[in-house]
């Protein structure tokens, strides 16, 4: 503190800190704050706030924890993100490999452009070319049908849809931190695996892997946190049996009316990606420094 | 043939199945946009036409949609660039134990889902009586967006040669003088590039949006609601436009960025 007023004098260090305390106190915390009252508080109306009837208890909670229906939701929309954190690694591990340690210059420069390219565009366009794709009388069903692989069209929309539309959306968040980690691995270790009679699945298994263990976490932890976060998926390449977490929480705002329920539910889904960041992060020894790159 | 070649050869597969992975999903939905066809499609092809440019064209509540999103994506980038930058030279000042909990905190946004973003903004902001709309998408989406502004310009901060501030201070500048003719330029490759960062970052939001928008209709929203009630080409002619913009945008920056460092390599 002493040094940002010794660097820049007080007119200038004092406009900084202001900014960042407003941002912080205003825009950070107190929100979160607010979220974690409301949370706390019975759905009343604005009569009765305030009143004897009006106090903090953890009934908004336990009503998630009570209700069949949106528990199951939740519990289906943290295992449905595992998957796509699953899929979307297997996906991008040997792109990734490819990419850090045997791409010439040329292809890597050709190879971080094609991967780049798709994630500039918004993510519902991304997500609107998957409703496009997946149409029941779309591209996807005439050709599969053209080849004979179906008689009858699929109707993709639903849970594989979903998990389609959330691996494509979140490739590179994925490729590019276990990209990072792979390409600082050395040649010769790899040469050595071999020299040493290693198969190519035991040198990933007992070398690559260990050596990019953090940047796997990195990619996995975050394609979780946007899976279960996610909102344009669900909504557009879902079916009413399909719903996410999300929806649920944007029905008790928009649509049952009810805030503080609505509040709590968004606060459980907080809670669940920060723990599952933290202990993550944790377990694999990832920095949070590293993990913002 | 050596069961090297076929595995070589499988990868190749692999990496070109890939590729049409990324893009063929693009492709089918920017070609879909000339397709005759009422419902966006690539087969059976009905025919060719300029006609859902067109439609696109004439559609005022599309139009509206951009305005929205032009406005709040230029008053996201004006609240963001100074909050960040300061954030970013806040935290470079603080010492070790310090920095680390303060960067903790400020980049806490970013591992929160958006949707959680909007609705406590929502919720904060009820109690003062603000209702959704523009005021508090911008308050909404600046939240998060900043911590991109102070990552980009904390990276640049980091090569950054103190001695030049000191050199300056000894020929008699002063304090803010030095700030606004050498730190602030040194900063513009890094101010540049997330101011882009965060027009794109605005512009493509949605998750946060949608809880804060109350009566607007940005971009994100207008085009998912025709997805749920009335999708035609026309919205393909506009996400054909809007990927042609972003791409031309992107290779534009990238191409500017490359000369920079041609110019003056050393930096």
């Amino acid at each position: 503190m002493r040094d940002l007023y010794a660097r820049f004098g007080g007119g200038l260090a004092t406009i900084f800190l202001t900014l960042v305390l407003i941002w912080l106190a205003a825009m950070v915390l107190a929100p979160n704050l607010m979220m974690i009252d409301y949370a706390l508080r019975p759905n009343l109306p604005p009569l009765q706030q305030g009143g004897p009837q009006d106090v903090r208890s953890l009934d908004n909670f336990l009503y998630l924890a009570n209700e069949g229906v949106h528990r199951a939701i939740f519990l289906k929309t943290i295992w449905a993100s595992a998957l796509v954190a699953a899929l979307t690694l297997v996906v991008c591990y040997p792109v990734a490999f490819w990419m850090a340690q045997r791409a010439t210059p040329g292809q890597l420069s050709i190879a971080l452009m094609l991967v780049i390219i798709p994630f500039f565009i918004n993510e519902v366009l991304r997500t609107l070319a998957w409703f496009i794709l997946l149409a029941y009388r779309g591209p996807l069903n005439a050709v599969l049908q053209g080849i004979g692989l179906i008689d009858a069209p699929v109707r993709w929309q639903g849970n594989g849809g979903v998990l389609a539309g959330m691996v494509y959306a979140y490739i590179l968040f994925m490729l590019l931190p276990i990209y990072n980690a792979i390409e600082s691995l050395d040649k010769s270790q790899l040469e050595a695996a071999r020299d040493l009679g290693a198969g190519t699945i035991r040198t990933h298994r007992r070398v690559v892997i260990p050596h990019a263990k953090a940047g796997i976490a990195t990619g996995c932890v975050f394609t979780f946190m946007l899976a279960a976060g996610s909102y344009v998926a669900p909504a557009l390449l879902g079916s009413p049996g399909s719903r996410w977490f999300t929806e649920i929480i944007y029905n008790w705002f928009f649509e049952g009316g009810d805030w503080n329920r609505g509040a709590a539910y968004a606060l459980t889904l907080l809670v669940l990606c920060l723990a599952v960041v933290l202990v993550t992060l944790r377990v694999f020894r990832v920095n949070l420094t590293d993990v913002a790159k | 043939m050596r069961p090297d070649r076929i595995f070589r050869g499988l990868f190749v597969l692999y990496l070109l199945a890939f590729v049409l992975y990324l893009f063929a999903p693009l492709l089918i939905m920017g070609v879909a946009a000339f397709n005759t066809s009422r419902f966006p499609t690539v087969i059976p092809w009905q025919g060719t036409t300029l006609d859902w440019f067109s439609a696109m064209w004439a559609d005022a509540a599309m139009w509206q949609a951009l305005w929205t999103s032009a406005i709040v994506a230029v008053l996201v980038v004006l609240v963001a660039l100074p909050v960040g930058t300061a954030a970013a030279l806040v935290l470079t000042t603080l010492h070790a134990r310090a920095r680390s909990f303060a960067y903790a905190v400020m980049v806490s946004p970013l591992l929160t889902p958006g949707v959680v973003i909007g609705i406590s903004t929502l919720i904060l902001w009820r109690q003062a009586g603000v209702g959704g709309g523009i005021a508090l998408i911008v308050v909404a989406q600046t939240t998060f967006i900043i911590c991109y502004v102070m990552l980009m310009v904390m990276a640049r901060l980091q090569r950054f040669d103190r001695t030049q501030e000191e050199a300056a201070l000894g020929l008699g500048a002063s304090k803010l003088m030095v700030f606004r003719r050498i730190l602030l330029p040194f900063l513009r490759p890094a101010l540049l590039a997330s101011g882009g960062l965060a027009i794109l970052q605005s512009v493509e939001n949605y998750n946060t949006t949608l809880f804060v928008r109350g009566f607007e209709t940005p971009l994100t929203v207008f085009i998912a609601t025709k997805v749920r009630t009335g999708l035609t080409p026309a919205v393909n002619a506009l996400a054909l436009v809007i990927i042609a913009a972003t791409v031309i945008g992107a290779v534009a920056y990238e191409v500017a960025r490359r000369r920079q460092v041609t110019r003056q390599p050393r930096s």
